[in-house]
């Protein structure tokens, strides 16, 4: 398809803007204005309207197709949250920062407290910022708060504890915070090897960062056990909420023994992906971390009324305003829908169906972890791989059959992994049509690897050649 | 409850095939003293209930105010296709386009959407969006200071004070060393920051035009930068970039910015989008999600992620940056936006924006003791000096249903007269009358 700078015709005009109402200001000095104006695309209203309408048809997407992509949570958007969102879409944040502006945002500022009223039950935490602006925002935040405790403390620690099995996020997250990293191997039981993380524990570690259950759809039965080991030495533990879907109203972090939790509200709260954000961050906090929470904290009165006030030893701030708003509106309001039943009923049925996928499919496909899993499963192609079919190319084809691929080649510690994430709002109909068409995978491997090969064959576009893009680096168009 | 489609027959089947007799032997796994203490929250309602209950947070929003406020968020016009475009359910309910057969979509629009950044600022490489201005401009800080392998940067005291929190937030952490130059009054200090370079030097940060509203030409910074090894980052203002001259023009090698006002709603805060832009020598060097050109098994053109080799889940610890999740829906509003507008209708906003703010210089500079603070040239923002503290006015203009502006005592302590004030093409001249009106009765009566 053209690009839309390539459907430009100097001269076109599209949106009208507002007709001016003052009289023309002397021009600006020569030397500050732009010399030449931004190029952007000369199209009329309906080109323009039917260029992205038909870009959008070539998207998969939840509300088009079953999309279970593990560890992202792709569940059903609910369309009153759209309709909530927008209620708010004309409220100023700065005035929340005026002088004697807080009176007149209570509305917003009374949901970011409510919201971070609820996360705190529902992850067991004492306090919570809707500050981060996405889930590895949440883990920099989570992890600067840990080192601003530790510096009150007088202590200057060096190292931050991961899994290997952990998101590339947490790692990466951890060492933007300053950190040098310390990764454990997974053990034959599918988590951490508990000895081998004893052994790195000292009072050099500033935290250690678990998902629970982890990337293979496993709840870590030891995972009490690790956070005491953590605090024994004087560090904190992390909990990264990636996989907080499995486990709502079963099990609350915070009670566990985490001191540090950070959820993804585009994930477990069922806000929209957006094609790759905007997400959303919480961070919560036991009572001994809140002081370094970062700016602005919004806070009740005791006369019931919201404020907006400033931690002295915060880690100041972290974003500019109070977090993704519009996208804490709506899980916010997915939060009062559900209620605390429809929650546990989210997390059953996650479990339910992640556990009716594996049952499923095993026959067919290697199961590294043979256990019951949680809210998602994670396969190898590696019997497939004996006739030359890659994970990749099992993905390539359920394509091809509608479906959107799961995720593959993560986590790392299974090869050619192909990990699966159903959700609580699909159907069972929708699992067995998917479930037919990775048995018809597994089955035209042995007989016709090559058709796997070709896939996909009915999309726009065939298999690309990343390694050619990655040479030209051509990001952006001439012009 | 919960969007669970299914049925309790098909629940019995389920758990028949896996094997279990009820839901809860699949939580078994889960020792007993793990379990969950409390989940006390409330039963659930229908979403007509609910959006009762959000129609009357809304109500207590502010939206009657009207804002002649900015702090780099701007009330601007949002066209209609905006909304309805980027609602298209294909692109806000797809994720991250990592199998990019099924998602030519999202990346052949943010493909375009890097394009269109490169266009605005004038460099040559856009990634696929950041998360805000404040988080873009502590990015830009650490991609300077891994390019030049040095460990500072030059911060000028007149970028958005917002911005700065985070940006020292971020150097903080990795003990990498910060100079903040105070404000030389509403200008950008261009020989205090060019006496500041170091050999230690990795980057001067300035803004575009600044908190206070002033345009400054940085040619002459760039090149002073250069000559000392350092590289010059401008944050700049999407909409003022239709009339001013552009970070490239002026020889930036960073280019970033807040891009709210490119077709985002002000939504108390965000969602909005950073973005990020640069020379093509440094593309290695960018954070976050990248897209390319490149072409199919049959020679057909397509777009992909690349340069992944960056990214946290390729190189965990050592990445580029963490981020994994960007403001994708919000980067295609700003597409659209612009290309709604056009290269002409964009220009002529910031045209608008600035006759506006002209005007309303001119009528706000008249009333009895206010004066115009700035020395520079101006965009859509100004600084006025008051005979009374500014803080004590806007709280009493805000109880009118005006929000008059930022005051500047509360990010620069001691200068409490002083008041920022923002007029976006929105505010029409019987707004700005009213409140110059309004402003006299306030500093008078």
């Amino acid at each position: 398809m053209e690009l839309i700078y390539e459907k430009s015709v100097a001269g076109r005009s599209g949106v009208r803007i507002p007709v001016s109402d003052v009289p023309k200001a002397a021009p600006l000095p020569e030397a500050l204005r732009r010399t030449e104006a931004a190029g952007f695309p000369e199209v009329s209203e309906l080109d323009l309207v039917r260029h992205y309408t038909n870009l959008s048809r070539r998207n998969f997407s939840v509300d088009t197709n079953f999309y279970p992509l593990g560890s992202c949570t792709m569940k059903y958007n609910a369309k009153v949250m759209e309709q909530a969102g927008a209620l708010f879409a004309d409220c100023h944040p700065m005035l929340a920062l005026l002088p004697g502006g807080e009176k007149h945002v209570q509305g917003p500022l009374s949901l970011v407290h409510g919201l971070e009223q609820q996360l705190a039950e529902i992850t067991g935490m004492d306090e919570v910022t809707t500050q981060p602006l996405a889930g590895a925002h949440g883990e920099m935040t989570g992890i600067m708060v840990i080192a601003a405790y530790h510096k009150a403390r007088g202590e200057k620690r060096k190292y931050v504890i991961v899994p290997d099995s952990s998101h590339g996020t947490n790692p990466a997250s951890a060492a933007m915070a300053g950190y040098e990293i310390i990764t454990i191997p997974t053990a034959p039981y599918g988590d951490m090897d508990l000895d081998a993380y004893r052994a790195a524990m000292n009072n050099e570690v500033a935290a250690v960062m678990m998902t629970c259950p982890n990337t293979l759809g496993i709840f870590n039965p030891h995972i009490a056990e690790i956070c005491e080991i953590a605090h024994q030495a004087g560090a904190l533990a992390y909990y990264d909420g990636a996989n907080l879907n499995a486990i709502l109203g079963k099990v609350r972090p915070g009670d566990v023994g985490f001191d540090v939790i950070h959820v993804n509200l585009h994930k477990t709260f069922g806000t929209p992906h957006g094609g790759g954000g905007p997400g959303s961050g919480p961070v919560g906090v036991k009572k001994a971390l809140i002081p370094y929470l970062p700016t602005p904290r919004v806070v009740k009165n005791t006369d019931g009324s919201f404020g907006v006030e400033s931690h002295p030893e915060g880690i100041g701030r972290v974003s500019d305003f109070f977090g993704n708003f519009g996208i804490m509106v709506r899980a916010f309001g997915y939060i009062i829908l559900l209620g605390g039943e429809g929650l546990i009923e989210v997390s059953e049925q996650a479990v339910l169906n992640a556990n009716y996928m594996m049952a499923k499919l095993k026959g067919e496909y290697e199961l590294p972890f043979d256990m019951t899993c949680m809210h998602e499963c994670v396969f190898s192609a590696s019997r497939q791989l004996k006739d030359g079919v890659h994970a990749l190319d099992i993905a390539k084809y359920l394509i091809d059959r509608g479906f959107h691929p799961p995720t593959v080649y993560f986590p790392l510690n299974v090869k050619e992994a192909i990990m699966i994430e159903p959700t609580e709002t699909e159907s069972k109909a929708t699992m067995d049509a998917f479930i037919e068409v990775m048995l018809e995978a597994a089955q035209l491997t042995r007989e016709n690897p090559d058709a796997l090969h070709q896939a996909p064959e009915t999309m726009p576009v065939g298999r690309l050649d990343e390694t050619r893009a990655a040479r030209a680096q051509q990001v952006c168009c001439e012009g | 409850m919960g969007y669970c489609p299914n049925t309790p027959e098909e629940i019995r089947d389920m758990l028949a095939v896996i094997g279990a007799s009820s839901v809860d032997d699949l939580f078994a796994p889960i020792p007993k003293e793990l379990r969950a203490k409390s989940f006390n929250l409330p039963a659930g309602v229908s979403e007509f209930e609910l959006m009762a209950l959000m129609r009357e947070k809304a109500r207590q929003g502010g939206t009657e105010i009207v804002p002649f406020i900015g702090g780099g968020i701007y009330d601007h016009i949002i066209p209609a296709a905006v909304d309805h475009l980027s609602g298209r359910a294909e692109f806000y309910t797809a994720y991250t386009p990592y199998q990019p057969e099924c998602a030519q979509g999202t990346l052949q629009a943010l493909y375009e959407y890097q394009s269109a950044i490169c266009r605005l600022t004038g460099m040559e490489a856009s990634n696929a969006s950041l998360y805000d201005g404040g988080t873009a401009l502590a990015e830009a800080a650490l991609m300077a200071l891994r390019i030049t392998g040095r460990h500072a940067v030059v911060l000028d005291g007149s970028v958005n004070p917002l911005h700065r929190e985070v940006v020292c937030g971020y150097l903080a952490s990795l003990e990498a060393g910060v100079c903040q130059l105070p404000p030389a009054g509403c200008e950008v200090d261009l020989d205090g920051l060019m006496n500041s370079i170091t050999e230690e030097t990795a980057a001067v940060i300035v803004q575009h035009p600044n908190f206070f509203g002033s345009v400054a030409d940085l040619t002459a910074l760039a090149k002073k930068a250069h000559d000392q090894g350092a590289l010059l980052i401008v944050s700049c203002y999407p909409i003022a970039m239709g009339l001013l001259k552009s970070p490239g023009e002026m020889g930036a090698d960073i280019a970033v910015g807040e891009g709210q006002s490119l077709g985002n709603p002000l939504s108390f805060g965000g969602p909005y989008f950073g973005f990020i832009a640069t020379r093509k020598r440094f593309i290695r060097n960018l954070p976050g999600r990248i897209v390319g050109e490149t072409v199919d098994t049959q020679g057909r053109r397509g777009y992909v992620l690349t340069l992944q080799a960056r990214e946290q889940h390729i190189k965990r610890h050592k990445a580029t940056s963490n981020i994994c999740s960007n403001q994708s829906l919000c980067a295609l509003r700003g597409l659209i936006f612009v290309a709604s507008l056009g290269k002409k209708g964009f220009a002529d906003l910031a045209a608008l924006n600035y006759d506006k703010a002209e005007y309303a210089k001119s009528v706000l500079g008249a009333v009895k003791g206010v004066s115009l603070v700035n020395a520079a040239p101006t965009f859509n923002e100004f600084t006025l000096r008051l005979p009374k503290p500014a803080a004590e006015v806007v709280a009493r203009l805000l109880d009118a249903g005006v929000a008059a502006g930022v005051p500047v005592s509360g990010y620069y302590p001691g200068r409490d007269n002083e008041l920022v004030v923002t007029v976006t093409e929105k505010r029409t001249k019987a707004e700005i009358d009213a409140l110059a009106a309004r402003l006299e009765e306030a500093l008078w009566n």
